[in-house]
Formats: structure tokens, sequence, C-alpha cells
């Protein structure tokens, strides 16, 4: 409860008090009488009747305050004290309610989210010190004990240990690092302490950067939450006036033309009972509450979307483009099959890695980390790099020639034709074929799924854009049942072919562009959503991207447009829930039918039902 | 390439307001504030992020979006 809270509390408890108390006290004098309702009038009003007053000599328009107020001191100047001091209190009530509730959820919500640091263990002369992470300079050294958030990114320079990334990445398993791994802030330390070279300031470490995004994602205003402000901009002075219109017309038309009564209080009531009931609050509350819990749902999962907006366009995607190295493959070269003839697989491999122990050649380290065993360089004899070829090696008493078909062919040896997709390298020795090498790209473990959630999940096509040649592109297209493949592509020929996909598409549609590298920026800029890899991708991507993958899962773009769907169909129910028990009880209030106890119901119930519905978005863990 | 942020004059402002109603109200008032490009407020976490037009004063503006925002909002406060 904040401190306003507390005060408007008690405000509320003692007119209460003092109201109820008026009921024991016994008076005939009329102006006793008046400064005994008077006292828990202003008590609990005060604030109503001064901005009242403000907004009068402001000249706003019409706002429940001034209402509120013309409406009580309508009934005190009737003489009917006590209903004047009980609206009052009534509306005061409500009022109350409504921002315990909303203060609450936000700072549930808000409590949820936060990974912030507060402290960071810095070293200094074989000392530990705490202090604030943004004292912390780049390359001090910082201690991270077990159950400890890692304060700041950095590489670590002593001890071995798991780290909780769930934070960031929503991956449950731990990861394992070691003395030379990166780390970035925001994870938790499992199993043993660490120490840590720092390599960026707080301001720019990962968890910082993480929760300014979620902070400020709301600020991106979705379509939805634009047509509640406009809808409340018209919606409140419209039943403001109506409200008037309700308490002096009827009385007037009863008094004059059918020579009624003049039951000016009745009416008056009525109006109020309208106004209690009339306030948006439920709607412009719920929606962008309903938002903040989805973005904060998704970023739990590892899913960051930088804006309401966002949230609402994914909820309508229909077609999703992918880039493909390191989006739907791991963007990491990898020995893929061995087609050995003369000699074993092994003695293939070993022969390779032993020509290439040298090679700063990605291939090349390739398949050393496959034969993943230690090199003993006593039985390398020379090697010798032909440029553009390949590598000349004396291993053991054998001339090793490794390389395309260019090298062999320069030596006249025959190479045996593959079809397989990627690239080859071919081995001889002493002048005969030995066998070759594939090496690609491999695709993720989850890629395959992914593409067939989306399909699951109302997407129309998929498509792959590549600079990569064609044969390969086709074959990992097919294996993983990509509708539609353009390959061989520049990175201005992704651009105009997500120019000519937006064109085709209906407007109600979106069009997702996933990437991860520097020349995929331009074109996450430019599709409806962009998606980047978080972990493998440039800095330019994710600064264009509208929505980051933490982990690079491509599983997660299905996860992110359910989530998306979820709080969108939430949003629907909260606006025509609300909207729907607003109506009614309106009518039902200008009939006569709803007292005023239905009109708080209409006002803080509905509220709280659509502020506990819109935390149902955080939950995401089952789509 | 797409780093905006620099040629415009933007900052976030810690906020305290009631109900979501009045932040609206408290956006449209710094919106139309002379000085202001635009403003968006996040009840959320309450706070109010302001874009200045080229040249203005932010220090100057910022006092007078306060008086104006207490003007529709007198319950309102914006940290400077």
């Amino acid at each position: 409860m904040s401190s306003k809270q507390k005060k408007n509390l008690i405000r509320i408890i003692i007119s209460l008090i003092l109201l109820v108390g008026n009921h024991f006290i016994r008076t005939d004098d009329p102006l006793i009488r008046f400064v005994l309702y008077m006292i828990p009038y202003f008590i609990v009003g005060y604030d109503i009747l001064y901005k009242a007053l403000l907004s009068i000599k402001n000249r706003e328009s019409f706002d429940e305050n001034f209402l509120m107020a013309v409406a009580t001191v309508g009934a005190v100047a009737l003489g009917e004290y006590q209903e004047g001091v009980e609206v009052m209190l009534f509306y005061q009530i409500g009022e109350w309610f409504q921002s315990y509730a909303v203060g609450r959820s936000r700072k549930n919500i808000a409590a949820l989210m936060d990974i912030r640091p507060d402290y960071a263990n810095l070293e200094k002369n074989g000392e530990i010190e705490q202090v604030d992470p943004d004292e912390v300079e780049v390359g001090d050294i910082i201690v991270v004990k077990v159950g400890e958030r890692i304060p700041i990114d950095g590489i670590v320079t002593d001890g071995e240990t798991s780290l909780n990334t769930a934070a960031l990445t929503g991956e449950s398993r731990p990861r394992d690092v070691r003395e030379g791994d990166e780390v970035i802030s925001g994870c938790i330390n499992l199993t043993s302490l660490i120490r840590i070279r720092t390599t960026k300031e707080f301001g720019e470490s990962t968890v910082s950067k993480v929760l300014d995004l979620i902070e400020n994602a709301t600020s991106n205003k979705s379509k939805s939450e634009d047509f509640i402000s406009k809808f409340a901009r018209y919606y409140t002075p419209i039943v403001c006036y109506c409200a008037l219109a309700l308490a002096i017309i009827p009385p007037l038309v009863s008094r004059y033309l059918l020579h009624g009564d003049f039951n000016f209080y009745r009416w008056i009531f009525r109006a109020l009972t309208f106004l209690v009931i009339s306030c948006p609050c439920a709607l412009v509350i719920s929606i962008p509450l309903t938002f903040f819990a989805g973005i904060g749902g998704a970023s739990r999962a590892g899913v960051l979307i930088k804006g309401s907006n966002y949230l609402e366009a994914l909820s309508k995607t229909k077609y999703v483009a992918f880039d493909k190295t390191g989006t739907v493959t791991l963007g990491i070269f990898e020995v893929t099959t061995i087609h050995n003839s003369g000699f074993s697989k092994e003695e293939l491999l070993e022969y390779a890695a032993y020509a290439e122990a040298y090679s700063n050649h990605p291939i090349g380290r390739s398949i050393v980390r496959e034969y993943g065993k230690e090199i003993d360089n006593e039985r390398i004899r020379s090697i010798r790099e032909i440029a553009g070829k390949g590598i000349e090696a004396l291993i053991d008493d054998k001339k090793i020639l490794i390389g395309n078909e260019k090298l062999m062919a320069d030596h006249n040896i025959t190479v045996e034709e593959c079809h397989d997709e990627g690239t080859i390298v071919h081995l001889a020795t002493d002048g005969s074929y030995k066998g070759h090498i594939h090496i690609g790209d491999k695709i993720k473990d989850t890629a395959e799924q992914a593409i067939s959630d989306l399909k699951n999940n109302g997407v129309k096509k998929t498509v792959m854009l590549t600079g990569d040649e064609k044969k390969t592109a086709e074959s990992v297209a097919a294996k993983l049942k990509i509708d539609e493949v353009f390959s061989q592509l520049l990175p201005q020929d992704k651009v105009s072919i997500v120019e000519k996909l937006l064109k085709q598409k209906d407007e109600k549609e979106t069009l997702v562009f996933v990437g991860d590298g520097i020349n995929d920026a331009p074109v996450i800029a430019l599709a409806d959503v962009g998606i980047a890899m978080g972990s493998l991708g440039s800095d330019a991507a994710i600064e264009a991207a509208d929505v980051v993958l933490m982990d690079d899962d491509p599983i997660k773009i299905a996860k992110a447009i359910k989530i998306s769907r979820k709080c969108m169909a939430i949003v629907y129910e909260n606006i025509i829930f609300a909207i729907a028990v607003k109506i009614i009880t309106l009518i039902l209030s200008a009939l006569g039918i709803a007292q005023m106890w239905l009109a708080i119901f209409a006002d803080v119930g509905v509220m709280v039902i659509a502020v506990i519905n819109a935390i149902r978005a955080l939950g995401v863990k089952d789509l | 390439m797409f780093n905006m942020e620099d040629t415009y004059m933007k900052k976030t402002y810690k906020i305290d307001v009631d109900c979501a109603n009045c932040a609206n109200k408290m956006e449209e008032a710094a919106k139309k504030t002379a000085g202001v490009k635009n403003a968006v407020v996040n009840f959320m976490t309450l706070k109010m992020n302001v874009e200045f037009e080229e040249g203005a004063d932010c220090k100057e503006v910022m006092k007078e979006v306060l008086s104006n925002c207490k003007k529709v909002e007198s319950d309102c406060e914006i940290f400077l």
C-alpha cells in the first residue's frame, strides 16, 4: 500500500465512523445537523471538490470529479445530507479499491520480471567488497558465489560451474561454463564460485539491456490501446452529459409537462449511480496491463517483444520468411558424412585432421574438431598450404593431399562424384584417392518442429531466403518442408523479395522475417515484425528487430505467435466484458433498477475481474 | 545504421499518478505542450517518455509539461 492509499483509507474509515455515529445523535438544530454531516463529507471528499474547482478554473471538459462534486453538492442543497455523504464515500471506496488492485497487480508483474542484480562482489587486492554494479569498471574482477546472479557480462577467469539461464532464455537446462568462457549477466550461478573479468559496463550488460527493453516495450502502444484511449476520451464526457440530462430533464418533464411531482432527488440519485458506473478505468487499465503481462510472460519464455504493437501484429502472422544460416541452421560448420575408399573412415578423418592441424579455415577447424583426439606434432613432417585449393602435407611417411577438386585435378587424381550438398573435401595419399569428407552447416534440432508448429498455427506460407547455393538451400528447405526457397541472394535481393511479399499479402495479415546477420538488418526492419536471433545475432540485427529470441531456438517463433494470440484473446474478452457490463448497468440505472451497490460492482468489480483476467497473460508455459 | 535515437532528443521521467485514465490525460496534456514533439505515458511502469523538438530546452519544457499535467490531473507528479 502506498502512503497515499493509506491516507485515503484512513479518510474513508474516519468518515464512515462519523457517518454511522450521526445516526445516534439526536438534534433538532438544523445548523448542528448540517455541520455534523459536513465534517465527514469534507474529510472524504475534499480532494474531489478541489479537483472539480480546478477543472472549472482551467476550463477542462467534464470529468468524473466535477460531476461527483455537482451531484453531492446538489444532494446537500436539497437537504439530503446523508445521501450526499454516502455517494461521495461510495465513490471514494471504489476509487480506493481500484488503485489498490492495480497497484498490486503492477507490482506482482514487475517483481516477476525483476532480474536486476543489486550488487557486485568486486575483488581488489585480494579483498572482496560489495559494490553497486554501476561502480564496476570494464576489466575488473568480480566474484559470483553460488546462488548469486551474475551482475555484469564478462569472461570466466577462474572456476567451473553450471549456470541457470532461465531468466534470460527460458531454457531450464543449466549451462556449463569454465575458464575462458563468456558469460552473460542475469544468469544464476548454481554449483560453485567463479571469478569473472568484466567485458562491459553494467549499463551495457545484457541484463540492463533486457530490462530496459521490457520496461519500454509497453510504450509502443498497440492499436487496441489507442482504440481504448480514444474511446475513453469520448465516452467519459458523453456519459457525464447523459448523467446531467438524467438529473435535470425527467423531473422537469414530469413537473411541467405531466404535472406530476417534482422529484429532483430521485433523479439526481439515478444520475449519480449512472456516473459511478461510467468510469472507463476497467478498460483503460486492463488492456495495457494485459499487454504488460503478455510481454512479461514472453520474456520469461526467452522471447523479448519490444512493444505491444508487435505483440498485436504477431497474433495475425500469416507469412514467415527465414534466413537460413544461423536461423534454421546452427551457423557452425560440421562434418556431416565421410565417404571412404581404400581407407577406413577413422583413418581418413585422422589424416585429414593431421593435415589441417594448423589451419585457421572454418572448414579445416571443423575436421580437427570432429577428429577430437590430441594431435601428435611429432607425426607432422611438413605442411604446405596451397591458397584456394587445399593443403599438401607429409604425415608419418605419407604424402597427403587434402582439398577441393581443383587440387586433385592438378595432381591428376580422379575424384568420386558425389550428390550430397555442402562443401566437399577430398583426400589422397601418395597419389591415390582415399575418399572425401562432407562439411555442412547442421540444421537445428528443433527447426523441423518449428516449421510444422507454424503451419499448425495458421501460417499460410513459409519462405526461405539465403545467400547460399541452390543445391544446399533446396535440400534444407525440403527437409524442413519450407514452401518456397530463394537462393544465391545478395542482401539487396532479400529486401526486394520481402518488398514483393509485403505487397502481395492482405493488409490485415502479418509478414514476419526471422534472421540473424548484419545483412538481415534491413529486411528485419522492413518486415511487419522482424525477429532476430539474440545470442548468435549481430547487434545490428537485434537493434533493428521487433522481437528477439534469446536462445536462438526457431521453435520460439510459433511460441511467440501463440503467446500473442492468447494475449489478444484476453484483450478482446476484457473489452467486450467491460463494455457489455457497463452498457447494461447504465441502462438499468437510468431505469432506476440498478442501485448504488450494483453501480459500484459495475465499476470496481468489473475492473478487478478484468485485471485478474489480464494477469492470465503471464502464464505462457503450456503454450 | 538504424539508430534513430541520436537525431532526436528523448528523455524518460519517473511519474506518479493514480489511475490509468488520468495517465492518458497527462499524456494528452504533455503532447500539447510547446517544445514537445511526442510524449508517451506508460502507466504500468509509471514512466513518461518525452521526445523534444529540436533546440528545445528540456528543463524549461518539462516545467511547462508538469504545470499542464497538474491542470488536468492535480494529483499527478513528474520527478524532474
